[in-house]
């Protein structure tokens, strides 16, 4: 007589942390203005990952011709440079390249620090509320009245002129969306009855903000991280066009610097100037893309 | 003579108990536009070990407000209140988390009261957690806690999720997380009142059986006199923050005193069709609980009111069994 198999026991399985994370976290594959912002970040990641292999020079060494000629003001394609070179014989295209890797820098680590400070302060004031929400929110109120652009240059005129003062000067202002939108919702959030019952039950208010209002606010927070991707570069490229960037690293704000200084315009070098331009304009309007589908995502309501 | 280990008879005692919110911001009170809503106003009562009693009352009446001030989710704006003997205002950290441990809330609404983030195993372990239960007894005292609610294969519930559950399954769930530390007080607001009314009586039967076996003090919050009576020896009538009535549900029942208890009675439905129905005739809805009327705040409903009403606010004097807040007794 043939065994019969006994029927397994189904048990729900709990889906791990990871898993519930990345569905939050769900990619907008609907909107197709989202998905062209997705291959383009990935576009724009690969290069900076890859940059040490995709250049062909060194994007701050002055190149000189196969004649021993300084490498001055080529045009695209001559001696073998695939962008020319600056007026101080620099690989454009090297460049390029490396100006992925510093936009890509500024970009992650202003949105990682937006969205953690602009978090934590928004769930704090709108859980605690009364006097600390009063003061949280003053302070947001006084960052909301900050020039943003003015406070970063002088903020790095006071501190180095560097890449992470940038970052840091970002980080001070751009906190006050994410802490307000994350307030209110946590206004409602806290509320709910099972932040009650978790209180009663004599959970700490670290616990109960950890546990059970965090993961609500969670997207949220990956929204507006995502907005200040591109707030994040283009103001370091503004801050570097101004001319008060860091001078030793390459970035896209760098090399239009570069060419207006040097009157690319007027010698018609526009293989100089248009493609940082180019890359920060779709850069940018990608992140600002892929943040529109996800908030297709987030607020389904908004959906025409 | 074991009179010397006996705990005092008295678990809970309210005396003068307020909770004023103000309404509307410091701008308005500087405009003198802001107003004081007294959704508790000077309520005393003491309830012994083992009681049940009924808090009834219609929605805004402040009952709810005081059974939060009760487990100190609100503390009081005036007034006092001791558990055990201890003010509740005094009691902190360490201290709270021994006080949460001892009185628990059974939520109105279930589909609100668990994270619907989590499993029922981690719904039901967090208080345990919160105790310091050792993590290898968690297990064994969920199981028996929904045991305890009569949650048939209490296993086969440990992963699921809330929205797995029924209303029914999940008001027990609630229960099984107000009574798993064991505490000796537990306020029930409402808790039948989100259920379908073909399974109330299941979860009203198991509330009752849970309160006798354990010796559980209760407080059942409702607006239905019906539910009250079923489950509770005696009940406190509220009306706009103040106690209008308070005695045994039985002679409530029979024959109440206050005009305002009259017409919550008058107001209970008769199952039948021939008997002829008469609900009292108490004017509109209750008045703004902002501006609520001098005197006796009943007053401007109340079929009864004379001019003593306007001016003075009763007090609950004892008649009979019961204490009664009204000028005609």
């Amino acid at each position: 007589m043939p065994e019969i198999a006994a029927p397994a026991i189904i048990k729900p399985r709990r889906p791990n942390i990871l898993a519930r994370m990345f569905r939050t976290l769900r990619l907008p594959v609907n909107d197709p203005f989202a998905v062209a912002g997705l291959l383009i970040y990935l576009v724009f990641i690969a290069t900076a990952v890859f940059a040490d292999q995709i250049t062909t020079h060194d994007p701050t060494e002055i190149l000189y011709t196969p004649s021993y000629d300084l490498a001055a003001d080529l045009r695209p394609g001559q001696d073998g440079f695939i962008m020319g070179t600056t007026s101080l014989g620099r690989d454009i295209f090297s460049q390029l390249v490396y100006g992925s890797r510093s936009a890509l820098l500024i970009g992650v680590t202003a949105a990682f620090m937006v969205a953690l400070i602009g978090s934590i302060i928004g769930l704090v004031a709108g859980y605690f509320g009364r006097l600390v929400d009063a003061v949280l929110m003053r302070l947001a109120d006084i960052a909301f009245g900050i020039p943003f652009l003015p406070f970063v240059i002088v903020l790095a005129a006071f501190l180095q002129p560097s890449i992470w003062n940038v970052v840091i000067a970002m980080a001070l202002v751009l906190w006050r969306d994410t802490a307000r939108v994350i307030r209110s919702q946590v206004l409602t959030l806290r509320t709910r009855g099972y932040v009650e019952a978790a209180r009663v039950a004599g959970s700490s208010d670290f616990k109960i903000i950890v546990r059970h209002i965090a993961p609500n606010i969670l997207p949220l927070s990956f929204l507006y991280g995502s907005i200040a991707i591109g707030w994040a570069i283009l103001t370091e490229a503004s801050i570097s066009f101004l001319g008060f960037g860091d001078p030793d690293s390459i970035s896209w704000g760098y090399m239009l610097q570069d060419a207006f200084a040097s009157q690319a315009l007027a010698k018609q070098a526009y293989y100089w100037f248009v493609p940082p331009g180019i890359c920060i304009i779709l850069v940018v309007s990608a992140g600002f893309f892929i943040t529109r589908g996800y908030e297709n995502i987030l607020f389904p309501k908004l959906n025409r | 003579m074991n009179i010397v280990t006996k705990k005092p008879e008295v678990l809970v005692s309210v005396h003068e108990a307020r909770l004023h919110y103000q309404v509307g911001g410091a701008f308005a009170a500087m405009r003198g536009k802001s107003t004081v809503v007294k959704a508790v106003d000077g309520v005393t009562f003491d309830i012994r070990r083992g009681e049940s009693v009924g808090l009834l009352g219609e929605s805004g009446c402040g009952k709810t407000s005081m059974g939060r001030l009760l487990l100190k989710l609100e503390d009081t704006t005036g007034g006092s209140i001791h558990f055990d003997g201890e003010e509740l205002g005094e009691v902190r950290r360490h201290r709270l988390k021994k006080f949460r441990s001892r009185a628990q809330l059974i939520f109105q609404n279930p589909f609100d009261a668990i994270n619907p983030r989590f499993t029922i195993r981690a719904t039901l372990s967090e208080p345990l957690e919160n105790a310091g239960i050792p993590r290898s007894e968690r297990e064994d005292r969920i199981i028996k806690a929904l045991e305890l609610v009569r949650l048939p294969e209490p296993e086969q519930f440990l992963d699921r999720y809330p929205h797995q559950l029924s209303g029914g399954q999940l008001q027990r769930v609630v229960m099984a997380r107000a009574l798993i530390l064991q505490p000796e007080f537990v306020v029930a607001d409402e808790p039948v009142s989100m259920l379908d009314v073909s399974v109330r009586a299941g979860v009203l039967n198991v509330f009752r059986d849970v309160r006798d076996r354990l010796g559980l003090t209760a407080i059942y919050i409702s607006h239905d006199l019906a539910l009250v009576r079923y489950v509770c020896e005696r009940t406190i009538v509220m009306y706009l923050g103040r106690i209008m009535e308070d005695g045994p549900t039985e002679d409530i029942v029979h024959e109440p005193l206050h005009p305002y208890t009259k017409a919550l009675v008058a107001a209970v439905p008769v199952p039948n069709p021939d008997q002829s129905h008469d609900p009292l005739p108490i004017g509109r809805g209750a008045p703004d609980p902002r501006n609520p009327p001098s005197g006796c705040v009943f007053r401007d409903r109340c079929p009864s009111a004379h001019a003593r009403c306007a001016s003075e606010v009763p007090q609950p004097r004892p008649v009979g069994s019961r204490l009664v807040a009204c000028h005609l007794f």
